[in-house]
C-alpha cells in the first residue's frame, strides 16, 4: 500500500464515505472541476456527479446555512469552506441555528453536517488565510471542533466527523497537508470522536497539542529524549467535547505540563485546559502548567508568520524551565 | 394584468475589439491626448503585472493576483476619480491604485506579506485592498454615508469582481446604497471567473447590472475592455453623484486573461482555445490601433514607452526587493493605538529575539 499525505487522505475519506453513503453532499467554492484550493476534493465530481459535488456560488453563509437545512432533511453535508478566515461571516448559522437545532426541536431535527477548512499559518498565504479559529468554535454549546495531525487520523476522524449525528467543525492544518505521508487503508474505519489521543509515552512531562503544532511538539520530544527527558504527547484531536480524562491521567502520572497551540494566547484553547488542571490536578503537579501559543497579536502576513508560530526550540525551553522548576 | 414596471440594461463600447470607432466619441477621447496618457498607464501596468508574475515565479514574491487583460478598468476608473475621491477597492484595479499614488513597490510588498505596504506613502485616504470577498461594499456604504454627511461631494468608488457579487453583503450594500441616495459608485469586474466558477455558476442574471435595478438605482453594462467607455461611464456616475444624483452600478465586461492568481492552475478548467481567443479583445492593442490610426501614436514613441515603462518597474522592484524585513515585535506595533499593558510582555519577548524567530 503506498503513503499519502494528509490531504490525499480527505479526499480518500470523502471518496470513501460518498461512495458508501448516498446522502453524503459536498459543497463549497471550487470544489467541482479545480477538485478545491487544495485538491481535497480532487475527482470527486468525475465520480459522483455535480449533484453531490456542488459548486456554490461565492458565499460563505450560503454555504454554511444551507448545509443546515441538507443536514435538517437527514443528508449529511460536508462543506468546504476555502479557508478558515472566510468562516467568521457563519458564525450567526453556526451558532443560532447548527449548534442549536436539536435543542431548540427538543431532538426532533438535528444538523448532522462538516464544515470542513483549512486553518493555521506557515505556507505564506495572503492576508486573511492563516487563522486558528478553534477556541471561538470550542466557545459554542452543541457542536464539536476536530482537528487532525496525520494522514491517518485525517481520514479517521472526518469519516467520524461525517458519520456523527451532530455538527462538526473539521479544521485542517494547511501546514500538514503534504507535510508528510503515511499508509492510510481505505477501509472505511472511523476514529472515536471525543478522546484525545496519547501518540507518545513519556514518564517527565505531558505535552497537549493539536493540528499543525504535534509536528514541532513530536520533534521537540525527539529532541529532549536524547538527552534523556522522556514526553507523553496527547494529541486533543477533539477540542469539543474535551476529554479531560485522558490529560488528567497522564499529569498525574508525570506531574508536569506544556500546552503548546499556535493561536492567540488570550482565551485560546489552552487556557481551557489549564483551568481544567487547575481545578483537578493541583495536587498532582510539580511546577506551574505552561502554554507555548501564538501571540496576542493578529497573525502576521507572510514575512513575520514564522515569528508568530511557535518554535521547536520555544518549546523546548518551556520544557526545561517546567522540569527545572521541581 | 398590467405592467408596473420595465426596466434596460444600457450597454456602453466606443472602440471595438480592433480599435474601430462603434459610435461618436465623448468630448474627451476626440482629443488623442487626453487618451495616450491612459495607454502608456495601461502599458506601465501591464508590465509591472508580468515583472510581479516573475517575481514570484522566481521566489522573491508570494502569491500574486493578476490584472492581465483588465488593465483598462483600474486606468478607466483612476484616471477620471477626483483625488479626494474614496476608492474603496478590491484586488485587481492596480491601475486605479497607481493612479492615485499608490506605489507599485506598495503592492509588491503586500502580495510578498508585509503589512507595511499598506501604509501608502502618497496616498493617505483609500481603504487598503480587500481579500476577503465582498465585504468591501459595505464598507463603501459606510465611506459614501461620510461624505454625504460632509456634503463636499465628494464620492466613493467600490471596485469588486464578479463573485463577490453573489455574497449577502453585496446585495445589503447595494440596497443601503440605493435607501440613502448616496454617493457611490460600485464598478463589478466581470471577468467571467471566480477562480474556477464562470460567471453562469454564480447567478442565472443575464447582467449583474440589473441587481442595481433590484436596488432601485442605475445599473449598466459597458465593454470593460474599452478604456474609453469605462472612464467615459465612471465619469458620468461620478458627475450624477456629486449631483446628488445617488448611486451607480457599472459592470464592466472583461475577461481574466491569467490564472486567478499565482496559486492556481486555470487549464484545470478552461481550455486553451477559449484563452487564445481572448487575447483579440484584450484593451491595450485596439487602443493602440486606434491612436496608430488616428496618426497620434508612433512607433518611436511606442519603443520608448516601453523602455521607461519597464525602467519605472525596475525602480520599484529594486526599491521592493532592498525592503529590509520588519522587527518581528512590530507585529504589537500598530495593534491598538497605544499597546496595553497586558501585551507588554509579548512584545518584549519578541524584542529579545530581535529577528532570531525563536
Ligand atoms: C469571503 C471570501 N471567500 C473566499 C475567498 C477565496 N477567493 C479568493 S478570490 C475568489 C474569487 C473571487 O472572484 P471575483 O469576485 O469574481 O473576483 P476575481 O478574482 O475574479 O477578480 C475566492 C473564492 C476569499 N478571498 N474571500
Amino acid at each position: 500500500m503506498s503513503e499519502i499525505t494528509l490531504v490525499e487522505a480527505i479526499n480518500q475519506a470523502l471518496t470513501y464515505e460518498m461512495a458508501h453513503d448516498p446522502g453524503v453532499i459536498v459543497l463549497g467554492e471550487d470544489v467541482g472541476a479545480n477538485g478545491g484550493v487544495f485538491r481535497a476534493t480532487l475527482g470527486l465530481q468525475e465520480k459522483f456527479g455535480e449533484d453531490r459535488v456542488l459548486d456554490t456560488p461565492l458565499s460563505e453563509v450560503l454555504i454554511g446555512a444551507m448545509s443546515i437545512g441538507m443536514s435538517v432533511m437527514k443528508l449529511r453535508p460536508v462543506a468546504e469552506i476555502q479557508f478558515s478566515g472566510f468562516l467568521y461571516s457563519n458564525l450567526d448559522h453556526i451558532i443560532n441555528h447548527a449548534s442549536r437545532m436539536r435543542n431548540r426541536t427538543q431532538g426532533r431535527l438535528s444538523c448532522p453536517m462538516v464544515i470542513r477548512s483549512p486553518s493555521g499559518g506557515g505556507i505564506h498565504a495572503p492576508e486573511h488565510h492563516s487563522e486558528s479559529p478553534e477556541a471561538m468554535f470550542a466557545h459554542i454549546p452543541g457542536i464539536r471542533v476536530v482537528i487532525p495531525s496525520s494522514p491517518l487520523r485525517a481520514y479517521r476522524l472526518l469519516l467520524a466527523a461525517i458519520r456523527d449525528p451532530d455538527p462538526v467543525i473539521f479544521l485542517e492544518p494547511t501546514r500538514l497537508y503534504r507535510l508528510f505521508k503515511q499508509e492510510v487503508p481505505d477501509n472505511g474505519k472511523a476514529e472515536l470522536l471525543d478522546v484525545c489521543l496519547t501518540i507518545r509515552e513519556g514518564r517527565d512531562i505531558t505535552l497537549v497539542s493539536w493540528g499543525a503544532m504535534m509536528n514541532e511538539v513530536q520533534i521537540a520530544a525527539e529532541t529532549l529524549s536524547e538527552e534523556g527527558i522522556e514526553a507523553e504527547i496527547i494529541d486533543v484531536a477533539t477540542i469539543k467535547p474535551l476529554d479531560m480524562e485522558t490529560i488528567l491521567n497522564s499529569v498525574a502520572k508525570t506531574g508536569r505540563c506544556v500546552i503548546v497551540h499556535e493561536a492567540p494566547r488570550s482565551a485560546g484553547f489552552g487556557a481551557e485546559i489549564a483551568a481544567n488542571l487547575a481545578e483537578h490536578a493541583l495536587l498532582s503537579l510539580f511546577a506551574p502548567v505552561c502554554r507555548v501559543t501564538g501571540y496576542d497579536a493578529v497573525m502576521p502576513l507572510a514575512r513575520l508568520e514564522k515569528s508568530y508560530i511557535p518554535s521547536v526550540e520555544k518549546i523546548i525551553n518551556a520544557v526545561k524551565k517546567t522540569i527545572a522548576f521541581a | 394584468m398590467s405592467i408596473i414596471a420595465n426596466f434596460q440594461i444600457p450597454y456602453t463600447q466606443f472602440l471595438d475589439h480592433t480599435g474601430d470607432v462603434v459610435q461618436p466619441l465623448p468630448e474627451f477621447a476626440l482629443d488623442c491626448e487626453n487618451l495616450t496618457p491612459l495607454y502608456r498607464a495601461m502599458v506601465e501596468n501591464r508590465t509591472f503585472d508580468a515583472k510581479a508574475i516573475a517575481l514570484q515565479r522566481t521566489g522573491r514574491m508570494g502569491t500574486y493576483a493578476s490584472s492581465l487583460g483588465q488593465e483598462a478598468i483600474g486606468v478607466g476608473i483612476g484616471s477620471i476619480m477626483r483625488e479626494d475621491d474614496i476608492l474603496v477597492p478590491s484586488y485587481r484595479e492596480y491601475g486605479a491604485q497607481f493612479w492615485r499614488g499608490v506605489r507599485m513597490k506598495e503592492i509588491l510588498l503586500y502580495w510578498s506579506g508585509d503589512e507595511r505596504s499598506n501604509n501608502f506613502e502618497n496616498q493617505k485616504t483609500d481603504l487598503p485592498i480587500c481579500v476577503t470577498i465582498g465585504a468591501h461594499p459595505a464598507h463603501a456604504v459606510g465611506v459614501a454615508y461620510a461624505l454625504k454627511l460632509r456634503g463636499k461631494n465628494q464620492v466613493a468608488v467600490c471596485t469588486l469582481g464578479d463573485g463577490a457579487t453573489s455574497k449577502g453583503d453585496f446585495y445589503e450594500a447595494i440596497n443601503a446604497a440605493g435607501v440613502w441616495n448616496l454617493p457611490l459608485v460600485f464598478v463589478v469586474s466581470n471577468n467571467q471567473f471566480a477562480i474556477s466558477i464562470r460567471y453562469e455558476q454564480q447567478t442565472a442574471a443575464k447582467t449583474i447590472a440589473q441587481k442595481a435595478i433590484a436596488a432601485g438605482f442605475a445599473g449598466e453594462q459597458i465593454d470593460g475592455n474599452d478604456v474609453i467607455a469605462v472612464r467615459h461611464s465612471v465619469d458620468q456616475a461620478l458627475q450624477k453623484a456629486r449631483r446628488g444624483g445617488g448611486p451607480t452600478l457599472i459592470e464592466a465586461i472583461t475577461y481574466r486573461m491569467s490564472d486567478h492568481t499565482t496559486a492556481d492552475d486555470a487549464s484545470r478548467y478552461r481550455s486553451k482555445e477559449e484563452l487564445s481567443e481572448q487575447w483579440a479583445y484584450e484593451p491595450i492593442s485596439r487602443l493602440r490601433n486606434y491612436l496608430i490610426k488616428k496618426e497620434a501614436w508612433t512607433k518611436d514613441e511606442e519603443d520608448t514607452l516601453i523602455k521607461n515603462s519597464a525602467a519605472i518597474v525596475q525602480e520599484e522592484v529594486d526599491e521592493y526587493l532592498n525592503t529590509p524585513p520588519r522587527e518581528p515585535s512590530s507585529m504589537f506595533d500598530h495593534l491598538y493605538e497605544n499597546l496595553p499593558a497586558a501585551y507588554a510582555e509579548q512584545q518584549a519577548e519578541l524584542m529579545e529575539k530581535g529577528s532570531a524567530h525563536v
